[in-house]
């Protein structure tokens, strides 16, 4: 067991503070540095993919998971697997895919822990159909704030607590997970593109039920009858009856070799993302899109993690570093959203592109994201000046409409709204005072938002 | 704790009447500020500045303090930082002191150099040490342009800032990678009540710009910070006026 004194801070490379880091290779390290972290306490961390602040812990302890990562054991009949907290997820379709299956959900990068898709109850493209992580996770061992070790099964409290609990129930150890059969390594993808956000809305509305991963790019620099202007991109996991006899594809149905590019440099000037750049960019990748397209075949990585593909892309908003907003508001809170939409294409925010989703049904997580609706997500970087205050108003738009905005994204909240957008805030906070008396568990996203 | 944009939640002010900081702390406020420790010698004037950020929705407290008692200090601020993390400690404490009577009265320029120099040394470090263990925070001085150079007509004060400025900055150096920001900023001529006796200089500033430029600071977590901006590049000339001729400009 290592630890050092280091600098941490999330994807977004803003806010960045000090801790000590412990890298428990055992669980008898990860229960022995619980117990002796001091009066600033300890957070789980997973690979820091969480954009915001959740898996720092300034002046006190982070205990990075990634040391425990063996993958216990795979019921390959019934697709189970029991795994560590620290197994990334790319690590997981890497054993899984051989054998017929796939991870439940995945974000939009393979490069997550389980512990921390556990941490946040991340989503992916299948909400509409598959819900979130945690819908599909059987039980998990927590070691909590006494130094014991609980399992931990579904429709109990702590688990509920645990699910989108950003780490501040206890550490996740293990966690047993229901896997999603595949045939192959390929996706069979419809590409659409929608002229302005009514047709997109009208479009996921109509037909996202005939897919089971939908997603929409939304281009946020498109002004006048061009706001909100997205290709849609939706499929499935291709069948094997799908590839022609004797092709290498066939042959090889389980290929899974994502390639990388070399990482940008460390240091890139502040302003290297400006908004006619952005602008440009969006412009070519609209233009580039098919008007409509149906039945290509596409690599898993391709069709779920581009960015992956480029180790570190973070790095291209410069040392000043980005923020991601992402928030949700139900059905029936269409206008919030052209609103919304409507605002940032307007503020001329320099916006790659924009992600929209329609969420499906709920899962019990008590501080878990989603909720049925529509999902925004953008990155802007955090130099543009009167960011603040313009996140600041839309996100009063949020709460007004019953929505919330995504804790493993957040870095800039207002504190005094987080009650609203989480109802149950209330519950997670008795919880906690209950499971965890002294505090053990805290970061600096529970700090900022007295969670 | 701070957010992405470098602006703290809890706020002390080493210097509580100060109106540079006075002008700060309302600019904080508005956007995330909610706790402010208002830290200075006791007064109705340290009173009503507590109330009148307490108008604007922050929770405001008092506390003794005097830059000239360094053995409290350690006491004093304990207590403060006792009480929950500080994210951005603000040293604003300082005198002008009058250049011609200090010059007769040698006590008196002891005094201004205490205040500004050693009063500030050992505040500044019982916060950076403080800042330090929380492993996050911004320490905020306020030198001055007067310590760039010496000027005959406020050398006393001028070179107190001096010490202060450099010893801020091989603070900064040491606590370089603890996770504590410390930012030196240096005002030209601000209208407050420590100038309302002066005749204006050039480029001659207000509070409220200096918040803005220390609100930009923080979110670029600046080592160095000029209000205005322009005073960066006129001082670097003037820094290499030769002395016969600097001696004699009305600056
Ligand atoms: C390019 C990119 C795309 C993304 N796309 C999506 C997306 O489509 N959908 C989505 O939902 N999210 C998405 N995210 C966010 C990401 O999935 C979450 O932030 C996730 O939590 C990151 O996992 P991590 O292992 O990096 O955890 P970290 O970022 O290290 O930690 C995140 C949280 O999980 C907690 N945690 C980590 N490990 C444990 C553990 N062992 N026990 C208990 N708590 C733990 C931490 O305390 C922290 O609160 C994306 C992020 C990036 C960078
Ligand atoms: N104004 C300018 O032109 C200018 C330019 C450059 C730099 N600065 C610097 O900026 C800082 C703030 O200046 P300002 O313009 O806001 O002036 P100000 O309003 O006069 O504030 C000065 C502050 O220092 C406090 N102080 C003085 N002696 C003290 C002591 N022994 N213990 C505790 N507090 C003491 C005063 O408190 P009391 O109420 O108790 O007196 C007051 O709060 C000062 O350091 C100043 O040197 C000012």
């Amino acid at each position: 067991m290592s630890a050092d004194t280091v600098s941490v801070s999330g994807w977004g490379r803003t806010a960045p503070t000090n801790a000590r880091l412990i890298r428990p290779r055992t669980y008898e390290e990860a229960v022995t540095a619980v117990r002796g972290c001091g009066t600033r306490g300890s957070i789980p961390r997973g690979l820091g993919r969480a954009y915001g602040d959740a898996a720092q812990n300034a002046g006190g302890t982070v205990l990075d998971m990634t040391g425990l990562d063996r993958v216990h054991a795979i019921d390959a009949d019934n697709g189970i697997v029991l795994c560590d907290a620290g197994v990334s997820l790319h690590r997981l379709i890497e054993v899984l895919l051989p054998l017929g299956w796939f991870v439940p959900v995945t974000p939009g990068t393979r490069q997550v822990t389980v512990g921390g898709a556990i941490g946040a109850d991340i989503h992916g493209k299948n909400h509409h159909v598959s819900g979130s992580f945690s819908r599909h996770v059987l039980s998990l061992e927590l070691l909590t704030a006494d130094g014991e070790i609980h399992t931990v099964g579904r429709d109990t409290p702590l688990f509920d607590a645990t699910t989108g609990g950003m780490g501040l129930t206890g550490v996740i150890l293990t966690a047993t997970l229901q896997l999603q059969p595949v045939e192959t390594s390929l996706m069979t993808v419809d590409t659409e593109r929608a002229r302005d956000l009514d047709d997109l809305m009208a479009r996921l509305t109509a037909t996202d039920d005939h897919y089971r991963y939908s997603v929409a790019w939304i281009d946020l620099l498109a002004r006048g009858t061009a706001t909100g202007r997205a290709v849609l991109t939706r499929g499935d996991h291709t069948p094997l009856e799908a590839l022609r006899e004797g092709t290498r594809a066939r042959r090889d149905p389980f290929a899974f070799h994502p390639s990388r590019l070399p990482a940008p440099p460390s240091f890139l000037p502040e302003r290297l993302l400006n908004r006619r750049g952005v602008a440009l960019f969006n412009e070519l990748w609209y233009r580039k899109a098919p008007r409509a397209r149906t039945g290509e075949l596409q690599r898993l990585a391709a069709f779920f993690h581009p960015l992956d593909g480029v180790p570190h892309w973070n790095r291209i908003y410069g040392r000043g570093g980005f923020v991601q907003y992402q928030f949700v508001v139900g059905h029936g809170q269409e206008e919030t959203l052209r609103r919304i939409v409507r605002r940032v294409s307007e503020h001329r925010c320099p916006s790659f592109l924009a992600v929209l989703k329609r969420f499906g049904d709920a899962d019990p997580g008590w501080l878990s994201f989603p909720v049925p609706g529509w999902t925004l997500a953008l990155d802007i970087p955090a130099a543009l000046p009167g960011l603040g205050a313009f996140l600041d108003a839309l996100d009063e738009d949020v709460a007004t409409a019953g929505g919330r905005v995504y804790l493993a994204k957040d870095s800039r909240l207002r504190p005094e709204l987080l009650a609203a957008m989480y109802p149950r805030l209330e519950e997670f906070r008795a919880l906690r005072a209950e499971v965890d008396p002294r505090g053990v568990f805290v970061s600096d996203l529970a700090r900022r938002l007295s969670l | 704790m701070k957010d992405a944009f470098g602006i703290p939640q809890s706020l002390l002010v080493l210097g509580g009447t100060s109106e540079i900081a006075l002008a700060t702390a309302r600019r904080l406020i508005a956007r995330r500020t909610r706790t402010v420790w208002l830290a200075g010698r006791p007064s109705p004037a340290l009173e009503q500045s507590a109330a009148d950020l307490r108008a604007l929705g922050a929770d405001v407290r008092t506390v003794a303090f005097d830059a000239l008692d360094p053995e409290s200090h350690e006491t004093v601020l304990g207590k403060v930082f006792a009480e929950g993390d500080i994210d951005m400690v603000l040293l604003a404490f300082g005198i002008l002191g009058d250049q011609a009577r200090d010059e007769r009265e040698p006590l008196n320029a002891v005094r201004v150099a205490q205040t500004n120099y050693t009063g500030a040394v050992s505040a500044a470090l019982v916060g950076a040490g403080a800042l330090q263990s929380q492993g996050h925070g911004s320490l905020v001085v306020l030198s001055s342009v007067a310590g760039e150079r010496a000027r005959r007509a406020n050398f006393i004060y001028g070179s107190s800032k001096a010490g202060l400025d450099t010893f801020t900055q091989g603070l900064g150096d040491a606590l370089h990678g603890t996770g504590v920001h410390v930012m030196v900023v240096r005002p030209g001529f601000v209208r407050s009540k420590m100038t309302t006796d002066l005749e204006e200089a050039p480029l001659a500033t207000t509070p409220e710009a200096v918040a803005t430029a220390i609100e930009l600071g923080l979110r670029r977590r600046s080592e160095t910070v000029w209000v205005p901006g322009r005073l960066r590049l006129v001082m670097s000339a003037l820094r290499h006026v030769p002395r016969s001729v600097f001696r004699r400009l009305p600056v």
